[in-house]
């Protein structure tokens, strides 16, 4: 901080903190206080705002019980709050999407960063960059063309003679799991690349001459190496995938909810600001816990996860 | 490295191509398909009736002039408030420094819903109502961390007897800022004013929130796709792509033609070392 003083001066080293204190405390703090605080005031009509009638409670929170429905796992069946139970399921399926997007990333990244010629890659990522350059809404909703019932895929599947009748696909979390994993697949795919990148290609060789069978030489040699970028790249989809509303929104399967849905009718459709700012906390308070949790496991730190 | 499996890497990798390029010609193609619905199949004639429909459709030049106007003002809020950051988080260190990393780089991972709402909240309490000026503050909170990722990685490979040798000189402090520090990050704020445009371009989540009736092109091809979809979004859709395509195209060529001469140059150094 003298540093900063000595080499720029009173008014420039002023400003970089007011910059700094304007970003981090206006934007992005206080704001989040009044997300918490507010998530305990109810909701009153507006004559009633400041009034005996308002005061902390916690009856925001408890909306998240209350109108109970069957879940099932594993074949036992148990009643489960709805919202709950979306937002268990909307947990859920962002691992199946983060698992998912790790398969299909894995075999890429270890060929671009270890197979592909140098010459080649320039214009290898061009064309890996081109998708994810078009706007998300655009590319959800050209899944969700090709998922229409009446849809080019049910018309390919029955023209090849695969299926005999159109399958409803937007039905359900599968369309919405198709498409996260096509919007955030890339997200997987560049922190993995530049792990491994940074992999010395001898020890591969080495694995190879010593004997070691492909699979071998992968799971002992190159996953512990992309382990960071397996961690930063888990992390993105993860939390993108939590976090979207555009994609199960555009889907909008009818038994396919995701909870960032359930927070959009609170907030928009039902105007309840409070108990908006209830759920989202308890979003934003998972998702702490999560980052949390995939940094202890695997050893890595906040600066690895945002490369 | 054995060939087949080399070869499977190959296969791989244009499948994978395939996989992500598929869908943007499919909803291309339905641009020019008189069916009503947006579809390729089946296929009802080649129009171009959705782009007519698209140019007439005023709803979404303005959605499209307001997307802009957001762009640029977050360029120019975030650029200078992470480049800030980065400046002030690179000259200190120790404890306080990893907390101030942390809470610089923690708005990346906040779903956009949490953002958008606690902005919403946070001004509606001093009487500042919804619309794209907090769209724009609720965006930059996240996207200067972005920006300021770019300008700390720069910083490190920048070299401080630069700025003390001028001090010595008799430079005053804005000189040392304005000759020596901001040209070396120039790259970085350049990269980072980039970013900031497409991501905000791309942002829906706050936006849906905060932008009170206003509408962005994301929030308006949503609200689109919601209500009654016509394949205009389509027409719009196959603008866009044909737009990125042709930049990725520019792109290329460049470097390709950079590539080139740099071959010469290398060819002719050594022509003239052997000779």
């Amino acid at each position: 901080m003298h540093d900063l003083y000595r080499r720029y001066g009173k008014g420039l080293t002023y400003s970089f903190i007011g910059l700094t204190f304007f970003w981090l405390i206006i934007l992005v703090i206080l704001p989040d206080f009044k997300l918490l605080e507010s998530s305990f005031r109810p909701y009153l009509p507006v004559v009633d705002i400041g009034g005996p009638r308002d005061v902390y409670t916690l009856s925001n929170y408890a909306q998240i019980l209350g109108n109970e429905v069957p879940f099932r796992v594993l074949g036992i069946e148990f009643m489960v709050p709805a919202r709950i139970k979306v937002f268990i399921l909307t947990i859920f399926y962002s691992g199946v999407v983060t698992f998912i997007t790790f398969l299909l990333a894995y075999p890429l990244a270890f060929y671009l960063a270890k197979v592909a010629s140098n010459k080649s890659l320039p214009t290898l990522f061009l064309l890996l960059f081109v998708p994810l350059w078009v706007s998300e809404v655009l590319r959800s909703f050209a899944w969700f063309i090709i998922l229409t019932l009446k849809g080019p895929l049910n018309a390919f599947l029955m023209a090849i003679g695969l299926i005999s009748k159109e399958i409803r696909w937007i039905d359900g979390y599968s369309p919405v799991v198709i498409t996260l994993v096509y919007a955030y697949v890339l997200f997987m795919l560049f922190p993995l690349y530049s792990a491994m990148q940074s992999l010395d290609s001898n020890q591969i060789e080495a694995a190879e001459d010593l004997g070691s069978p492909w699979w071998r030489t992968h799971w002992r040699v190159i996953l512990p190496h992309a382990k960071p970028g397996i961690a930063s790249g888990s992390v993105m989809v993860f939390m993108l995938s939590a976090g979207s509303l555009l994609v199960p929104a555009i889907i909008n399967s009818p038994t396919g909810n995701w909870f960032t849905q359930t927070i959009q009718g609170i907030m928009l459709e039902g105007q309840d600001w409070n108990a908006g700012a209830a759920f989202a906390f308890m979003l934003l308070l998972f998702c702490t816990i999560m980052v949390s949790l995939a940094m202890r496991v695997f050893r890595v730190k906040l600066s690895d996860i945002a490369k | 490295m054995h060939l087949s499996r080399k070869l499977l890497g190959h296969i791989y990798m244009v499948a994978f191509l395939i996989y992500l390029l598929v869908p943007l010609a499919i909803m291309s193609g339905a641009a020019f398909n008189a069916s009503k619905l947006p579809t390729i199949i089946p296929w009802k004639g080649l129009t171009d009736q959705w782009f007519i429909a698209l140019y007439n459709d005023n709803r979404i030049w303005t959605a499209f002039r307001n997307t802009i106007v957001v762009a640029i003002a977050v360029v120019v809020i975030a650029v200078p408030v992470g480049a800030a950051g980065a400046i002030l988080v690179n000259s200190i260190s120790g404890r306080f420094r990893a907390v101030l990393y942390g809470m610089m780089v923690a708005p990346i991972l906040v779903p956009g819903v949490v953002i958008g709402i606690s902005t919403l909240l946070f001004w509606n309490q001093f009487s500042v109502g919804s619309g794209l000026h907090l769209s724009v503050l609720g965006q930059v909170s996240y996207i200067a961390s972005f920006v300021m990722l770019l300008v700390l990685a720069r910083l490190q490979s920048f070299d401080q007897g630069l700025e003390e040798a001028a001090l010595d000189l008799g430079a005053s402090h804005g000189q040392v800022m304005r000759r020596i520090l901001l040209p070396h990050l120039y790259p970085a704020i350049g990269a980072g004013a980039a970013i900031s445009f497409f991501q905000s371009v791309e942002n829906f989540n706050v936006t849906l929130f905060t932008r009170g009736g206003a509408d962005t092109l994301t929030v308006y091809v949503f609200s689109k796709v919601r209500s009654g979809i016509t394949p205009t979004i389509n027409a719009l859709a196959f603008l866009m792509i044909m737009f990125t395509i042709g930049m990725a195209i520019i792109y290329e060529t460049r470097r390709r033609r950079a590539a080139t001469v740099e071959a010469a140059r290398e060819a002719e150094a050594r022509r003239a070392e052997e000779g």
